[in-house]
């Protein structure tokens, strides 16, 4: 995990009068998953599309695979595009379309596959997030659990090299919350992705993570192991960590 | 970066005047975009077709049943007059001049800005509050060839339909209302035929072009450009249709100057 699959150097993004992200330094080895922590509106989801160049930073670099896609043209990011893989917060799947068609998006824009070929890819990947006989049914039929599993179904149909995940978990009940945990790990196992989440959820975080990043008022406060995070003596790490654990200290008696 | 994408947010608004500046540079950069992307085929002909049924043939129900309606209110007051005048022989002529020129390209262009313009931004709009544009972005799709292209071509290529059958609408109407107040349709025909020519008819159609142009290239601006969720998008939809409908005047009569002074200037 030494060899860097996105190095973020330096990163500032200022909105209006407003520092978004000041100083983010961070590096994410081939194969990681880093989580970025942090309360609401600290920048983590700001840091998130930088990352897909879909935000550019004010200042600073950002290499995916060696290549700084801060100063790209939006053609040349494209490029970059097609090796990312980006799971939205609430799925943000075409909701004119059919599952199927939003699994086949990509591949139907970027490759010239035959009919069959992507009846063969969208099930593989619909089965990898363990979908199954959703083809034909629309994005408002199904569950905030199943749109985000077609959100990453979708996002793998490119084989990405680099999956980034926004708040995953967020809105989910806690079953199904564990279950889209176990299944960015598996998808990490299996298809040997580089993975960024975003999440306030300090019990999926610690769960999945290979390192923590902690983001406070965009600033990157802490990045280190989960049970070295867990045992932070930093005040914010030490608050945002125990207030979680806390609640479900206190929701256990 | 935006690639008429995302809106970022600032806490400094500009003021009228630089708004102003910014919608037209903004309209006119998502349009001539959008016209790049068509002439490199950078466009879905499937989405242009689809798009070429739901902006032009849908809209002709409407256009038809105003144009129809106008003409006809239209001749109800000239005929009276002029046949009182003893002018009756130029209510065709007078009627098939103000539908070639004017009435059929504007009434055809209002009702699609109101009918079209609308869905164009509502639809746009959503997709980029619920993070469908961003999506498109993240999987090296570009928004204006996937969104913009194809809505800008179909209200190109359909808004001299839309004319064509207005004028039709609006002339039939005419008729039918003249003749129930005693001008003979064959009187209504002649003096059609020797006031109005081809000409006429072109010179509206040109309009046409101008205002299909205006209507996708505002509507497409404006949902590109929504925030704030819900409350955005139906801002968003309200500003597109008004912009279009004072824009479409507004152009018309330059465009009238224009296409007149060239008549004029003609041998």
């Amino acid at each position: 995990m030494t060899d860097g699959a996105i190095e973020v150097r330096d990163v500032y993004y200022r909105a209006g009068n407003r520092d978004i992200l000041s100083a983010i330094s961070l590096s994410v080895g081939r194969g990681e998953i880093v989580s970025l922590m942090g309360r609401s509106g600290s920048g983590k989801t700001t840091m998130l599309k930088c990352l897909a160049g879909l935000l550019r930073p004010t200042a600073g670099s950002i290499r995916i695979h060696g290549e700084d896609i801060v100063p790209m043209t939006e053609s040349q990011l494209n490029r970059v595009r097609l090796r990312i893989g980006f799971v939205f917060q609430y799925a943000a799947l075409f909701d004119s379309m059919t599952v199927f068609d939003n699994v086949a998006f990509g591949l139907v824009q970027h490759r010239r596959a035959t009919a069959r070929e992507l009846q063969t890819i969208v099930r593989e990947r619909l089965a990898a997030v363990h979908l199954d006989g959703v083809e034909a049914m629309y994005p408002a039929e199904l569950s905030g659990g199943m749109q985000k599993r077609v959100g990453l179904a979708r996002a793998l149909a490119t084989d990405p090299e680099v999956l980034l995940y926004d708040e995953p978990t967020s809105g989910l009940d806690p079953v199904t919350g564990r279950a889209i945990d176990d299944l960015i790990v598996e998808t990490r196992d299996r298809f040997g992705v580089t993975s960024v989440v975003v999440s306030h959820d300090v019990p999926t975080v610690l769960r999945i993570s290979d390192r923590i990043a902690m983001i406070e008022e965009g600033s990157l406060i802490a990045v280190d192991t989960p049970a070295r995070i867990r045992a932070s003596d930093h005040p914010a790490v030490r608050e945002f960590v125990h207030s979680a654990e806390d609640a479900v200290t206190l929701a256990q008696g | 970066m935006n690639e008429a994408g995302t809106a970022t947010r600032s806490d400094t608004r500009p003021g009228m005047l630089a708004q102003g500046m910014i919608f037209v540079g903004d309209s006119w950069g998502i349009a001539l975009q959008g016209i790049a992307c068509a002439l490199r085929g950078r466009i879905s002909a499937k989405d242009t077709v689809r798009q070429m049924a739901a902006i032009g043939v849908d809209s002709l129900p409407i256009i038809i049943a105003t144009s129809v309606s106008t003409g006809a209110v239209l001749a109800y007051y000239m005929t009276g007059v002029l046949l009182q005048l003893g002018a009756g022989s130029f209510t065709g002529g007078t009627i098939a001049l103000t539908f070639l020129l004017e009435l059929g390209p504007v009434l055809a262009a209002v009702m699609v800005a109101a009918r079209s313009g609308a869905a164009i931004a509502a639809e746009i709009g959503t997709m980029v509050v619920t993070e469908q544009v961003d999506a498109l972005r993240s999987m090296a799709v570009s928004p204006v060839a996937y969104l913009v292209a194809p809505r800008l071509v179909a209200c190109v290529a359909m808004m001299p339909l839309c004319g064509l059958v207005s004028n039709a609408a609006g002339i039939g109407g005419a008729i039918v209302m003249a003749s129930a107040h005693g001008l003979p349709v064959a009187t209504f025909l002649e003096s059609m035929q020797m006031m109005a020519s081809e000409q006429d008819l072109l010179k509206g159609l040109i309009k046409t072009v101008w205002f299909g142009l205006t209507i996708a290239a505002v509507a497409c601006r404006q949902g590109m450009r929504t925030e704030r969720g819900a409350a955005g998008v139906g801002r968003a939809t309200t500003s597109s249709v008004v912009l279009c409908v004072v824009l479409i005047f507004i152009s018309d009569f330059f465009l009238a100057q224009m296409l007149m002074g060239a008549s004029v200037a003609q041998p």
